[in-house]
C-alpha cells in the first residue's frame, strides 16, 4: 500500500473514473507479478517444481511460468533440491550472475538444512550459509501447493518493498552486497565451511 | 551353476598358481565369495568371463569394504603338565590382524542366465600399499565403481584407464566411507540433535544463563 494516499479520497476518485497511484506501488505491482525463475533442479523437489509449471498447478497464474536457462535474465533461485558440497560453488556463482533485483526460495529439507542427508560428508547443510534466503518451504519434497504458497509469499514480500527511505528494499541500497563469496573447495570441506556475513545461526539454550 | 568349491577346483586347474579361498558368508543369504589373490586376479578373472560353462559377462557391483586393525580372541585348548599331571587346560591367545581394504565385484552370466558369482581382493594394508589390479580390462562396467572405491575408499587400483575421483572435487584428501573418516566438525546448529549429533553439538552450547542461579554447575567449571 502506499503511504500519502487518503484511501477514502482514493476509492471516491476511482469511482469518478480516477487512478491514482504510485510510482512505488506501480512498480512491485509490475514486479511481482512477473517473476521469473532460474531453470535449474537438483533432486526430487525439482519434480514437484516441474509439477508446479505444468497445467494442472499452473504456476503461470501468478506470472512466474517463463523459466529462464539464464541466470542473467532471472529474477528467482528456486534451489530445488539436496544441495552437494560439489554443488554449492556452482549453486552461489549462478546467483552472483543474476541481476538484481533477486529472489531465493529454498524448497525442501535439504536446501533448508540438509534435510535427511544433514549429517552427510557431501551434503551442505542448508543453501543459507552461503546465499539469502527470502521464502523457506519445509517437506521432502513439498506438494506444489506449498511452492505456489511461497510464490504468493515472496510477492506479498516484494509488494512490501520501499523504493526510498531507510528501509528501501535491498538492491536499491549500494551499501547491500548483490554478490557474495564462492566458497572453495578445500582439503576437508567447503572453505570457507559458511559465509559468517549472510549465516547467523540462532544461539539454542539447553539445560 | 555349479558350486563354488567346482569353480575353484577348475580356476586352480586353468590358472597355474593362483591362490583362491572360499569366503564362507554366515548371513542367511549364505552369499559366499571367491577371494583371489592379487596376481593372478586378472587371469583369474578373464577365465571366469571367457569359460563357456561360466560366461561371467556381467559385472554388476563392485563395493569397497573396510577393516580396521582388529585382535581376535582363540581359546585353544593345551594339554599342560600340572602338578605332575597331564591336563587339559584352556589358554586364550591373541592373534592380531593388521587392517586392510577389500574390493567385492558381482559377477552374472546374461549368456547362461546365472549367478551372482562373487570374488574379492584384499589388499595388503590400508595405507601406501593400498593397491588392487583393476578389473575393467575385463568388465568396462568396473570403471566408474573402482573410480568410485578409489574416490569414497582410497583403494589404488593398477590398470584402470581413468583413476580420478567421481563424486568428492579433486583436491579433497579423505576417504570418507572408511571406518576412522572424521567428518568436519560443523555443528554449530542442530535444532534436533540426539545420539552422536548430540555430543557433537554439546560444545557449541552457550554456557547456562547467570540469572537462574546455576552456574557453576556446568561441567569443568570451578566456582568463582
Amino acid at each position: 500500500m502506499s503511504e500519502g494516499i487518503d484511501e477514502v479520497l482514493r476509492s471516491k476518485l476511482q469511482q469518478q473514473g480516477v487512478w491514482v497511484t504510485s510510482m512505488q506501488e506501480l512498480y512491485n505491482w509490475g514486479r511481482k507479478n512477473s517473476i521469473w525463475p532460474l531453470q535449474f533442479g537438483l533432486a526430487c523437489c525439482a519434480i514437484e517444481m516441474i509439477a508446479t509449471a505444468a497445467s494442472r498447478y499452473d504456476i503461470a497464474r501468478f506470472g512466474g511460468e517463463v523459466f529462464r536457462p539464464s541466470p542473467r535474465q532471472a529474477d528467482l533461485m528456486i534451489v530445488a533440491g539436496t544441495v552437494t558440497k560439489k554443488m554449492a560453488p556452482q549453486i552461489v556463482r549462478l546467483y552472483n550472475q543474476m541481476a538484481d533485483p533477486k529472489y531465493v526460495i529454498a524448497m525442501g529439507a535439504c536446501a533448508i538444512s540438509g534435510g535427511p542427508f544433514k549429517q552427510g560428508y557431501n551434503v551442505l547443510k542448508g543453501i543459507d550459509r552461503y546465499i539469502p534466503v527470502d521464502v523457506y518451504i519445509p517437506g521432502c519434497p513439498p506438494r506444489p501447493e506449498a511452492l505456489l504458497h511461497a510464490f504468493m509469499e515472496l510477492q506479498r514480500k516484494i509488494d512490501e518493498q520501499k523504493l526510498s527511505g531507510v528501509n528501501k528494499a535491498a538492491h536499491l541500497d549500494s551499501e547491500q552486497p548483490s554478490e557474495f563469496p564462492v566458497p572453495a573447495f578445500g582439503k576437508h570441506d567447503l572453505e570457507p565451511p559458511a559465509n559468517p556475513d549472510i549465516f547467523h545461526p540462532p544461539k539454542l539454550e539447553r539445560v | 551353476m555349479e558350486s563354488l568349491e567346482q569353480i575353484k577346483a577348475r580356476i586352480e586347474a586353468a590358472v597355474p598358481g593362483a591362490k583362491i579361498d572360499i569366503v564362507t558368508n554366515g548371513a542367511p543369504s549364505q552369499q559366499h565369495s571367491l577371494w583371489v589373490d592379487n596376481e593372478h586376479a586378472s587371469d583369474v578373472a578373464k577365465w571366469l568371463r571367457d569359460d563357456p560353462a561360466l560366461r561371467l559377462d556381467f559385472c554388476s557391483n563392485v563395493t569397497g569394504v573396510d577393516c580396521l586393525d582388529r585382535t581376535e580372541k582363540k581359546t585353544v585348548k593345551v594339554k599342560k603338565i600340572v602338578d605332575g599331571e597331564e591336563k587339559e587346560v584352556n589358554e586364550t591367545a591373541e592373534e592380531k590382524i593388521p587392517g586392510y581394504l577389500e574390493a567385492v565385484y558381482h559377477l552374472y552370466s546374461m549368456t547362461h542366465k546365472h549367478g551372482p558369482v562373487i570374488i574379492r581382493m584384499k589388499t595388503q594394508d590400508r595405507a601406501e600399499n593400498a593397491c588392487l589390479p583393476s578389473l575393467t580390462p575385463i568388465w568396462r562396467s568396473a570403471e566408474f565403481q573402482e573410480r568410485e572405491i578409489f574416490d569414497l575408499y582410497g583403494v589404488k587400483f593398477d590398470g584402470h584407464p581413468d583413476l580420478r575421483r567421481i563424486l568428492m572435487w579433486d583436491e579433497f584428501e579423505d576417504y570418507p566411507m572408511r571406518k576412522d573418516y572424521r567428518e568436519p566438525d560443523d555443528y554449530e546448529y542442530e535444532p534436533t540433535p540426539h545420539d552422536v549429533v548430540l555430543e557433537k553439538a554439546k560444545q557449541y552450547y552457550p554456557s547456562r544463563p547467570q540469572s537462574d542461579g546455576a552456574e557453576g554447575i556446568v561441567e569443568g567449571s570451578k566456582p568463582t
